[in-house]
Parts: structure tokens; sequence; C-alpha cells
């Protein structure tokens, strides 16, 4: 009998030693029990993944769907509707709609776009920075520059007034919560943002902008039809969950990393350029990065040696997989110049993370930013007394202490 | 070198731009990938190289031509 046999059933997520380091189970299930047997939050049963190639090939397979609302399907979060991967918007459109809808959102997120939002994204750190620097030392980095900063950027993305960006930041929080707000609370931030965005596309639908909304609006309109509210809203609603808490969290964890370990922080001083590769590289060793992506089959199918049955959901644990010496040389350690990194933080496969030029494009600026402007930045408590956030799809640290 | 991308399978990452902008970019109206030079000068391979491991949909595929080292 061995870690995740049936009979021997873990609870996931597993519980972490530390807020930057991974739990040890994660090296023990990807050499003895890749597809392991896992009970969730909800009480339900799933197979969790953590070797590379197995996360790899099941994200990249459509046959694993993100179906979660199948009558067998495994719910994953303790609250009544199984929290957002089994709630109405965060299902799966159909493949077809679901490449024409890509394609459409795509648009604003290439590397030509990110390049030209760079200086705005840098000038809203810059201004988060100095008021983080008015305010004195020690601070919440997370809580004044990582928190905000990603927010900001989806609000003027989707046009929504400055004035309006501290709603979009409790919605979005409580939108992504496993356990941490009631059903009731969770309900109500749905239909408030809901009511909040429906006006708000009703008044871009009059005059529309230089944004996303107004700019799907009259792609749809080009094409000869109209772009349905529900599909406005779903797309808002996907951009605010998927690239607010994540990016947020993502940069708390990755200052974080950076100063742990104080010749990882002094030798991006001493050499800015390693910034993008850096970047890449406390994605993959980021050790809390949340739930990681479930996925449910309807077929049998064989995954790292062993046939998983249909009707079972599993979950791709990402950051496991990131760790993976098989794939990474000195996966446990932290290499800042690491090429090519083919990490997998933001999925793989048809549904990898759409905003994923967004992310690097705020990170690496958040970087630069913090490189230049508070080059001596440090940890103003030992990394060991970090703290994790608990009961968010997303994972992140509660605060990040610096000073200067 | 010879580059090929498959326009079904990229999801619009913008990775490969990235890495190698000299050879890869991305069409204005919805992301996908444009291959601008098939088959780029040896100065170029690593960077390639390293757009076709970061691929998240696996849509770019790399043949070494024969002689070359790979």
């Amino acid at each position: 009998m061995a870690l995740g046999d049936t009979d021997h059933e873990l609870l996931y997520p597993i519980p972490s030693p530390a807020a930057l380091e991974p739990p040890a189970q994660w090296a023990e299930l990807r050499q003895g029990c890749p597809v392991a047997h896992v009970r969730l939050p909800s009480g339900d049963r799933a197979s969790l993944l953590t070797r590379y190639d197995d996360v790899k090939q099941v994200l990249s397979d459509p046959r694993f769907t993100r179906n979660l609302d199948a009558p067998d399907a495994a719910r994953i979060a303790a609250n009544e509707s199984g929290g957002v991967f089994n709630s109405g918007l965060g299902n799966a459109l159909p493949e077809e709609h679901h490449q024409q809808w890509r394609r459409m959102v795509g648009k604003w997120f290439t590397a030509k776009r990110m390049t030209a939002l760079r200086p705005g994204i840098e000038a809203m750190a810059e201004r988060l920075v100095d008021g983080m620097v008015a305010s004195g030392a020690p601070a919440d980095l997370k809580a004044a520059l990582g928190f905000p900063l990603p927010v900001w950027v989806i609000c003027d993305m989707l046009g929504v007034p400055e004035s309006d960006r501290d709603r979009f930041a409790y919605w979005s929080n409580t939108l992504l919560s496993l356990t941490r707000y009631t059903q009731a609370e969770i309900d109500a931030a749905q239909a408030e943002f809901a009511g909040y965005m429906s006006a708000h596309i009703a008044a871009t639908r009059a005059e529309p902008g230089d944004d996303l909304i107004s700019e799907l609006i009259a792609a749809a309109a080009g094409a000869g039809h109209v772009m349905p509210d529900e599909a406005l809203l779903a797309t808002s609603q996907g951009l605010l969950v998927a690239g607010h808490e994540t990016t947020a969290n993502m940069i708390g964890k990755m200052v974080g990393m950076l100063l742990a370990d104080r010749t990882r922080w002094d030798a991006l001083v001493a050499d800015p350029s390693l910034v993008r590769t850096a970047v890449e590289e406390a994605l993959r060793a980021d050790a809390n990065p949340g739930f990681g992506i479930p996925r449910y089959i309807t077929e049998d199918v064989e995954v790292g040696g062993a046939v998983v049955p249909r009707g079972t959901t599993v979950v791709c644990n990402l950051a496991a997989a990131n760790r993976d010496e098989d794939a990474f040389a000195d996966a446990a350690g932290m290499d800042l110049a690491r090429t090519p990194n083919a990490h997998l933080a933001f999925g793989a496969g048809a549904h990898s993370c759409l905003g994923q030029s967004l992310a690097r494009t705020e990170l690496q600026a958040v970087l630069d930013v913090l490189l230049r402007r508070l080059p001596t930045l440090e940890l103003a408590v030992p990394a060991a007394e970090l703290e994790r956030v608990d009961g968010l799809v997303v994972g992140g640290l509660r605060e990040l202490p610096v000073r200067w | 070198m010879k580059v090929s991308v498959d326009e079904d399978k990229c999801c619009g990452a913008g990775s490969c731009v990235l890495a190698a902008p000299d050879v890869f970019d991305q069409r204005d109206e919805d992301g996908v990938v444009v291959l601008l030079d098939p088959e780029p000068a040896g100065h170029l391979h690593a960077a390639v190289r390293e757009a076709a491991d970061v691929c998240p949909a696996a849509a770019i595929t790399l043949a070494v031509t024969l002689g070359e080292r790979t």
C-alpha cells in the first residue's frame, strides 16, 4: 500500500510545510504513483497527475474535457455550487466555438499589443511603487503593488473607470473562493458583478470606446451579427477571475522567491537583462499556484502507463509537473537564465492560458520597475515566516512584508 | 533547418514571437502565428528551437536539413 493507492486516499490539495516550498508528497507521487486517488474539498474523488509528461499529455488531449458539470464529474469545492469550476460561466463552450471565441479575443493578447501596453503597465507599477515608498517601510508589497496592478490593467482593458477598481477586486476575490466565502456571498458577488457589467455593456454599446468590449461588439457587427450580452459578460468575468488574482499572487510569490535567497535579487540588479528568463523560472518554481486544472473524460484513456477509466475527473497539478526532475535539470533549484523553459504554469494545448502574454508582460514590468526603483529591496521577515493564503482556487502569500 | 507551423493548433500565446521575433509573428486580426522565415539562418536556430520547445500548443515543427548539427 502506497501513497495515493485506492486504499490510501489522499486529501487534495495537499498541505505544504512552508509558503514557498512544495509538499514532500509531490516527489513521492511522481516517483511511485503518477495517477493517485485523491479526495477533493467537496468530498468527491478524483485522480491526481503530478508528472510533467502526463500533465502535458492530458492538457493537450481534447478527450479530457472541461465538462465538469457532467452528472458523474467530481465537484471541486465544498460549497453548494462547486465554485467557479462548476459554475455556468466556467463551463465549456463547444470546441469549435471555443476556437472562434479564442481567436476573436486573441487579437487583444498578441505579443505586439503587449509591447504596446508595456509602457502603460510600467507607469501604473511606478505609481503604485511611489505610493508604497510614500507610506514608508516596512510595507506589504502584495497589498501595495501586487494586488492592485492586475485589476487596474483589466479594468483598463474593459473600459471600466478607475473609481470602480476596488469593487472589481472584491468580486474577483469572492468568485474564486473555494471555502473562504459563503455560498450566499459568492452568489451576491456574482449578481453584483453581472449587474454592473450589464450596465457597463449597455453603456459601451451606446458609446463605444477603445476597449475590449467595444472591439468585440464591433468585430461581431462586422461579421453581420450581434455579440450577445451573455458572451460579453462571460468574457469579462473570465478575464477578471483568470487575470486578476493569478497575476496578483504571482507578483508576490515571484518577488518573495527572489528575495528569499538574496543572491537571486542581486544577480538581477547586476544584470536586468535576466528579467525575462527570471520571470519564467519564477512561474516554473512556484510551489503554490493553487488547485490545478481539472478535466473529465468520457472514455478510457491511458495515462502514465495506467488506464484511466471513463467518468474519471483528473486533476493536473501544474506545479508538481514543473518540478519533475525528468523534465527539468535541477528542478528544485532556481536557474534565473534557464532556456528553454517549457514550464506548464499556463497549462498546455488549445486551452492554455489566453492571457499568458499579458501576465508575462505584467510580471516583467513589475520586476523591471522594482529593480530600478528599489534595488535594496529585502524581506522584512524571515522567508520561513511567510504565510500562504488558503481557501482560494489561486494560491498566494497572505502578505509580503518588505523594506528597502 | 526548416520550420513549419500548424495554424489550426496555434493558440495565439505569442511565446514564439517573444523567443524569435525574426522568424515568427502573429496576425493582427486573431493572434494566429505567421511564419516570417521558414529557413532561418544559423544564428537564429537556438531561438527557433526555444520557440518550438515553449509553444504551448506544440504548433511548431522543426526539420533539420541533412548535414546540419542539431
